[in-house]
């Protein structure tokens, strides 16, 4: 079915989970008055990034009073949203929930932690062990955080899963300054583009902007459809609101004119893999 | 190298969007800066403009005797060009008056005094105005060490630390630094006909080459060498930037806690902004 989606480009604020969700709260009121029927929030938006030790500070249990208020506000509208989760055993996740009808949908966990270049989230963080797809009010879907999405085999599992709409969470960085565009812009939408095309799945990519200790996040959030081509894209660098129609005809359309998803050979490629596995296992 | 070529419209809009949010983030909506004549102050000058409005930015040119006139003409001409509050507080005085005590001290130690005493004269009046104070060092002279720990060097916010000099004068061009400023010869000004250049003993252009393929793109000294850089040119470099590794970090702490500051106690600066 055709839905309405709303990619909130926030700008949270670092520690201040109070503050981030009236800010959330803002931007859920709004989009239920405009009428949309999912809204997008950006990877730790309940947070913000560069936490270090304030993990365990601002992290909370599924059942805390913020993620109730938010249970309840899904009532009228959709939710994706980041945040840190913490588990009954003392566990920190980057976790992200869809919220749909006063319920829980789902909970991913971010598996591809990067430790790398500015990144240090394996230092603080544990490791989402798993990608499931679900259902919804608006067909399959499946949700990535950020880095989860440069592993290819992310988004095949969720497609594979029977996923038609791919949700990625993001506080992407803005880096390179050489080109046309910001270089970690035209990564992404390589990528965002890529994934949709290949897997035949539309891609919905929400983006935090900001600065965080001189980090910018660039924002850029969009809607990209089964054929790869991006039909809406938020501003660079700035708070934005995007709002896209997302049309079930061109999924259908694309799925029989390039049916890549349907000739995929899950048989071959699991033998394959299951192969890999063991002559590594050797 | 395209590397050293930056989008500077890209550019612009992201230290323009640093200054304000760095600035307003904590509370205030003022910057302090020194303005010297030369190109670096220049250019934070005209960011700092665009992005907090030139009546909140004041900048401070702090001239020694031994200055060269012309460059408080040109920080005048900044400052008029961007509209920001100007003053100028001479150095000399107190400068002059503890070296009275030193009078042998070198033209390092002179330097580095003038260096610092601007700095608390910046830190002053960023208590007096609710300011923070705007850095000034590029990245080029941040890799050499070439600058004063704790003057010069000293701020609460630097826009242009991960720019080279050569990126420095792209901005400039774009953001419409007086042609004078950009096209005059790089100097501490220290004394009259001082230049960086002479004094570093290699041109800005030739080392950012060098550095950002040492640095940005982590090329090993054989693949530095294969580009045609020379090999004393290279290892010269490789020290400089190691010997001055002291003045990018904070004091060392002697650790004896389970939580010592900066090691295992780490939160961002922004913390709760």
């Amino acid at each position: 079915m055709d839905f309405t989606v709303t990619l909130a480009q926030i700008k949270p604020k670092l520690g201040c989970v109070a503050d981030n969700l009236e800010l959330i709260e803002n931007h859920i009121r709004d989009a239920v008055t405009a009428k949309a029927d999912l809204i997008i929030f950006p990877e730790l938006a309940l947070t913000g990034y560069f936490l270090k030790d304030l993990v365990p500070e601002v992290a909370l249990q599924l059942d805390a009073p913020e993620i109730i208020r938010l249970l309840e506000l899904s009532r009228s509208i959709s939710i994706a949203v980041g945040f840190v989760e913490m588990t009954d055993d003392y566990r920190f996740y980057n976790s992200a929930l869809y919220l749909e009808d006063g319920e829980i949908r789902h909970l991913h966990r971010k598996v591809y932690l990067p430790t790398y270049g500015l990144f240090d989230e394996q230092r603080y963080l544990a490791r989402g062990e798993r990608f499931r797809a679900f259902d919804t009010k608006f067909g399959r879907m499946g949700m990535l955080i950020c880095e989860d999405m440069w592993h290819l085999s992310s988004s095949y599992i969720l497609a594979m899963d029977g996923a038609a709409t791919l949700i990625c969470l993001s506080s992407s960085p803005g880096r390179g300054i050489e080109g046309e565009t910001l270089g970690a812009a035209s990564a992404w939408q390589q990528l965002t583009s890529t994934t949709a095309m290949f897997l035949n799945c539309r891609v919905l990519y929400c983006n935090r902007v900001g600065y965080e200790d001189g980090v910018n996040f660039w924002g850029g959030s969009e809607y990209v459809a089964p054929s790869g081509e991006s039909l809406v894209r938020g501003t660079i660098l700035e708070e934005d609101s995007v709002t896209a129609v997302v049309d079930e005809g061109a999924l259908r359309r694309e799925r029989i004119f390039s049916p890549m998803l349907r000739d995929e050979n899950l048989f071959v490629t699991m033998q394959e893999l299951r192969r890999i596995e063991r002559e590594r296992g050797r | 190298m395209s590397g050293l070529t930056a989008n500077t419209d890209l550019l612009k809009k992201i230290l323009v969007g640093f200054v304000a949010d760095e600035v307003h983030k904590v509370g205030v909506n003022k910057a302090v800066l020194g303005l010297s004549g030369g190109i670096d102050s220049a250019l934070v000058v005209f960011i700092a403009a665009e992005a907090l409005g030139p009546e909140n930015v004041h900048a401070i040119c702090m001239p020694y005797r031994t200055s060269n006139p012309e460059s408080e003409a040109h920080a005048r001409l900044v400052a008029q060009a961007c509209g920001v509050v100007y003053s100028v507080v001479p150095i000399t005085p107190m400068v002059d008056a503890y070296f009275q005590q030193f009078p042998d001290a070198d033209n390092m130690r002179r330097g580095n005094k003038m260096a610092r005493e601007r700095m608390t004269i910046l830190f002053d009046h960023s208590a007096l105005q609710r300011a923070l104070v705007l850095g000034t060092s590029n990245k080029t002279e941040l890799l050499l060490g070439y600058g004063t720990l704790f003057g010069d060097m000293a701020s609460a916010l630097n826009p242009i630390g991960d720019l080279y000099k050569s990126q420095i004068w792209q901005l400039s061009e774009t953001m419409g630094v007086p042609r004078e400023v950009i096209e005059k010869k790089p100097s501490a000004d220290l004394w009259a006909g001082q230049t960086d250049e002479e004094e570093l003993g290699f041109s800005y252009r030739q080392v950012d080459e060098l550095l950002f393929r040492m640095v940005d793109l982590r090329l090993t000294r054989g693949e530095l060498l294969l580009e045609g850089f020379e090999a004393s040119f290279v290892d010269e470099i490789y020290k400089k930037v190691q010997n001055s590794h002291f003045k990018r970090r904070l004091p060392v702490i002697a650790k004896v806690s389970n939580r010592t500051i900066d090691r295992d106690f780490r939160y961002a600066r922004d913390w709760g902004k």
